[in-house]
C-alpha cells in the first residue's frame, strides 16, 4: 500500500502547494480565476486519490463537488461577473510580487517545520498531508492579505478552503466534516458572490475594497 | 412533564429552526416580530426545563453543568433581545432605514442565529460544534450588512473575511484534534465525540494536541474578539442593527469562549502537552490593555461599548487562563454579568441612537435631562460595566484581582492597570453623555423597558446577593474546568 499510493498522494498535495504559489503572482483577474480552477482540479485529483487508497467512497462525492463546483461553476460564474462589472483590468497588489513570493516561501517552510515536528508520531502519509495542507491554508491567507480587490479576496479564501479539504481528506475516516466543509464552502461562495458583490456593485462604482476603506467609521 | 424532560434538548433546537422556517414564509413584520418573541420565549422555557432534568449524554448531544449555564443565559438574552428588537425595528421602519422585505429576512436570520448558537452549545461533537458556530457567524454577517450603507457593507465584509479566516483555523485545529485522537480512539465518529476525547485525552500525542490548541485558540479567539484578531468587532457592532450588537456582545462571544473552554479542558487532561494557561493569560492581558487604551479615542457610542466588550473578553480569558477554583469562578461570573450588562447597555444605546438620530458621542449629551429613563439606565449600565460596587461585575473583578495578587502579583499589576484605565475612559464618556448640556433632538422615544430593567436588575441583585445554589453550582463548574 505504501510505495506508489504514498508517492502519488505526496505528488498531488505538492502540486496543490505549487498552484497556490502560481496564484500568488497572478496580477490579472482572469488568470487568477483560471489558476484557481486549476487549483480546484488538483484538489479533485488529490481527494479522489485519497478516496481510492483509503477505500472511502464518500470521499468521491467530495472530489466530485470539488471538480464540478469549484473547478467549473464558480470560476465560470466569477468570469461572467467580472465582465459584467467591467473590472477585467490588472489587480493592484499591496506588496510587490518579489516580497510576496518570499513571504510565501517562508510560510511553506514554517508549515513544514511545524507540522513535521508536531505530527512526528502520526503515520508518514498523514504527516506530509497535514504539512502541505497547512501550507495551502497559509498561502491562501497570504493571497487574501495581499489583495485589495473583493473578487480576488474571495478567490484567496476559496483556495484556503481547499487546503482545509485536503487536510480533512487526508485524516483517515474523518466523519461528516468533509461533506460539511464542502457544503459550507459552496454556501460561502454563494453568499459572497450573490449578496456582497451585488450589493457592493449596487452601491459603489468599484469593487476595489480600498474604496470601502475610505468610509472608516471613526473618521468624521 | 416527563415528556418535556425527555425532549427538552430537541425542543431547544427545533423551536428556533421551525420558527426560522415560518418567518421566511410569513409576510407582515408586526406578526413576525411577535412570532420572533414567542419562539425565543418558548426556547428559553425549554432551556429552563433543563434544570429539572435532561437526557444523558449521547454521541450527539451533551448537557452538563458547564454548558447548562451558557444555554440558559443564551436563550434568556435571546428572548429579551427579541423583545427589544420588536420596538427597535418599528422605529427603523418609520424612519425608512429598513424595508418590510428586509425585516422578513432579519427575523428569519435571528432565529437561524439562535439555532446555530444553541446547537454549538449542545452538541457533543467537535466537528458539529464547528459547523454550528460557522452557521451562527454567517447569519450575523448577513445581519450586520442589512442597512446596506457604505459603512455597514464594509463592516460586514471585514467581519466576513476575518471570521472566515478564524473559522478556517478552528477547522484545521479540529482536524488536528481528530488526528491526535485517531491512534487512540480509532476511526469514525468516536474520535470527534467530546466525552470520548476527554476520557482518552491523556494518551493523545502531546505535540499534535499542542499545535491543535494553538489553532483552536486563534480560530475561536477571532470570534471571541481577542486582540490581534479583533478588528472586525467594533465595526460589526457599530454598523449593524443594535439588537444584533447586543447578541454579538452578549452571546456570540460567549459561544466562542465556550468552545475554547471545552478544548482547554481537553488540554488539561494531557500533561505532556503545552499548558493552555499562559497562552490565554497573555492573550487576555493584551486584549484588556489594548482595548482599555483604545476606549479613550472613541467618538461613536456603539464603538465605545464594542471596545469595552473586547476588554471584558480579555478579562474573562485571563481569568480562565489563571485557572484554579477561584479564578474560574470569577471568570464564569464575569461572563454571565458581562452578557447581561452589555446587552442591556446596547438596548439603551439603541433607543438613544434612535432618539438622537446619531451614534456620535458629540451629538449625545445631557441624557439624564432630555431622556431621564434612558439616561439613568445608561448610568447604571456603565457603572456596572466599569466595575463599580455594588453591581455584579465588581464582585467578579474583585475576586479575580485578589486571587491574582496572591498567585502572580506582577500580572495583577497589569490587570489592575487595565481595569483602571478602562474605568477612567468609561466614566469620562459617561459624564458628558449623561450629565452635559442637552443637545440635539429631545423628542421622546418609545422604550422597551422590560429587557433593560430585567438585565440591570439581575446584575444589581447578583452584586449584593448570589443564591447559595448558584454559588455551589459555579464552584462545581470551576472545579470541572481545572
Amino acid at each position: 500500500m505504501h510505495g506508489i499510493a504514498f508517492d502519488v498522494a505526496h505528488l498531488l498535495a505538492g502540486c496543490l502547494v505549487l498552484v497556490s504559489f502560481l496564484m500568488l503572482y497572478q496580477d490579472r483577474l482572469y488568470s487568477l480565476l483560471n489558476t484557481y480552477a486549476l487549483h480546484a482540479t488538483v484538489l479533485f485529483l488529490s481527494v479522489a486519490w485519497q478516496a481510492y487508497i483509503q477505500n472511502a467512497p464518500d470521499l468521491y462525492v467530495t472530489a466530485g463537488i470539488a471538480l464540478v463546483f469549484k473547478a467549473i461553476i464558480i470560476p465560470v460564474a466569477l468570469h461572467r461577473m467580472i465582465v459584467k462589472l467591467g473590472i477585467h483590468r490588472e489587480i493592484e497588489t499591496v506588496v510587490g510580487t518579489g516580497p510576496t513570493m518570499l513571504a510565501g516561501m517562508g510560510l511553506v517552510g514554517l508549515s513544514l517545520v511545524v507540522m513535521l515536528h508536531a505530527a512526528a508520531g502520526a503515520n508518514l502519509m498523514a504527516r506530509e498531508d497535514l504539512a502541505f495542507a497547512l501550507a495551502v491554508i497559509l498561502l491562501g491567507l497570504l493571497i487574501m492579505v495581499t489583495r485589495r480587490n473583493a473578487v480576488s479576496q474571495v478567490v484567496g479564501f476559496m483556495s484556503l478552503e481547499n487546503g482545509l479539504i485536503l487536510a480533512a481528506a487526508g485524516a483517515k475516516g474523518m466523519p461528516l466534516v468533509v461533506e460539511m466543509s464542502v457544503a459550507f464552502s459552496i454556501l460561502i461562495a454563494f453568499i459572497v458572490i450573490g449578496i456582497f458583490l451585488f450589493r457592493i456593485r449596487e452601491r459603489f462604482d468599484t469593487v476595489d475594497l480600498q474604496a470601502l476603506d475610505r468610509f472608516r467609521g471613526e473618521r468624521q | 412533564m416527563s415528556w418535556l424532560l425527555g425532549h427538552n434538548v430537541a425542543l431547544i433546537l427545533t423551536i428556533p429552526a421551525v420558527t426560522a422556517l415560518v418567518l421566511t414564509l410569513l409576510p407582515g413584520y408586526r406578526l413576525s416580530a411577535k412570532l420572533n418573541v414567542a419562539g425565543s420565549l418558548l426556547t428559553f422555557l425549554a432551556a429552563l426545563s433543563l434544570f429539572a432534568g435532561h437526557p444523558p449524554a449521547d454521541p450527539f448531544v451533551l448537557v452538563d453543568d458547564l454548558n447548562i449555564v451558557f444555554i440558559v443565559l443564551n436563550t434568556f438574552v435571546g428572548f429579551t433581545t427579541s423583545l427589544f428588537s420588536m420596538s427597535y425595528i418599528g422605529h427603523e421602519l418609520e424612519t425608512g432605514r429598513l424595508t418590510p422585505t428586509y425585516l422578513r429576512f432579519y427575523h428569519a436570520m435571528y432565529q437561524v442565529m439562535m439555532f446555530g448558537m444553541n446547537l454549538a452549545l449542545l452538541v457533543n461533537n467537535i466537528g458539529l460544534m464547528w459547523a454550528a458556530i460557522e452557521l451562527a457567524t454567517l447569519a450575523t454577517v448577513l445581519m450586520v450588512g442589512i442597512y446596506r450603507t457604505h459603512e455597514a457593507l464594509e463592516a460586514a465584509w471585514k467581519y466576513f473575511i476575518l471570521a472566515s479566516v478564524g473559522i478556517a483555523f478552528a477547522l484545521f485545529g479540529t482536524i488536528l484534534v481528530y488526528m491526535a485522537a485517531l491512534p487512540v480512539v480509532g476511526e469514525g465518529l468516536k474520535a470527534m465525540t467530546w466525552t470520548v476525547l476527554l476520557s482518552k485525552a491523556s494518551e493523545f500525542e502531546p505535540s499534535l494536541l499542542s499545535v491543535a490548541f494553538i489553532f483552536l485558540l486563534l480560530g475561536y479567539g477571532t470570534k471571541a474578539g481577542l486582540v490581534p484578531v479583533h478588528a472586525w468587532l467594533p465595526d460589526a457592532h457599530a454598523e449593524g442593527p443594535t439588537p444584533i450588537s447586543a447578541v454579538l456582545s452578549g452571546l456570540l462571544l460567549n459561544v466562542a469562549l465556550y468552545a475554547i473552554l471545552r478544548f482547554k479542558m481537553l488540554m488539561a487532561r494531557n500533561h505532556a502537552a503545552i499548558s493552555p494557561g499562559p497562552l490565554m493569560i497573555a492573550l487576555g492581558l493584551v486584549s484588556l490593555l489594548f482595548a482599555a487604551f483604545m476606549l479613550y479615542r472613541r467618538r461613536d457610542i456603539k464603538r465605545l461599548f464594542a471596545y469595552s466588550s473586547i476588554e471584558h473578553m480579555g478579562i474573562i480569558v485571563f481569568a480562565f487562563g489563571m485557572g484554579g477554583p477561584l479564578a474560574n469562578f470569577a471568570g464564569l461570573l464575569q461572563m454571565t454579568m458581562h452578557s447581561l450588562t452589555k446587552s442591556a447597555i446596547f438596548f439603551v444605546v439603541g433607543h438613544i441612537a434612535q432618539a438622537k438620530g446619531s451614534q456620535k458621542i458629540a451629538d449625545i449629551q445631557g441624557l439624564t435631562q432630555s431622556h431621564p429613563l434612558l439616561g439613568w439606565s445608561l448610568v447604571v449600565g456603565v457603572l456596572a460595566i466599569a466595575g463599580m460596587p455594588p453591581l455584579g461585575i465588581f464582585m467578579s473583578e474583585f475576586l479575580l484581582v485578589t486571587t491574582t495578587f496572591v498567585r502572580a502579583p506582577l500580572l495583577a499589576v497589569l490587570l489592575v492597570l487595565g481595569l483602571t484605565v478602562a474605568f477612567g475612559a468609561l466614566l469620562l464618556r459617561l459624564q458628558s453623555v449623561a450629565f452635559g448640556m442637552p443637545q440635539g433632538k429631545v423628542a421622546p422615544v418609545r422604550v422597551s423597558v422590560l429587557p433593560i430593567f430585567a438585565h440591570l436588575g439581575l446584575v444589581a441583585i447578583a452584586g449584593v446577593y448570589l443564591s447559595p445554589m448558584l454559588v455551589h453550582w459555579f464552584q462545581h463548574v470551576s472545579i470541572m474546568l481545572g
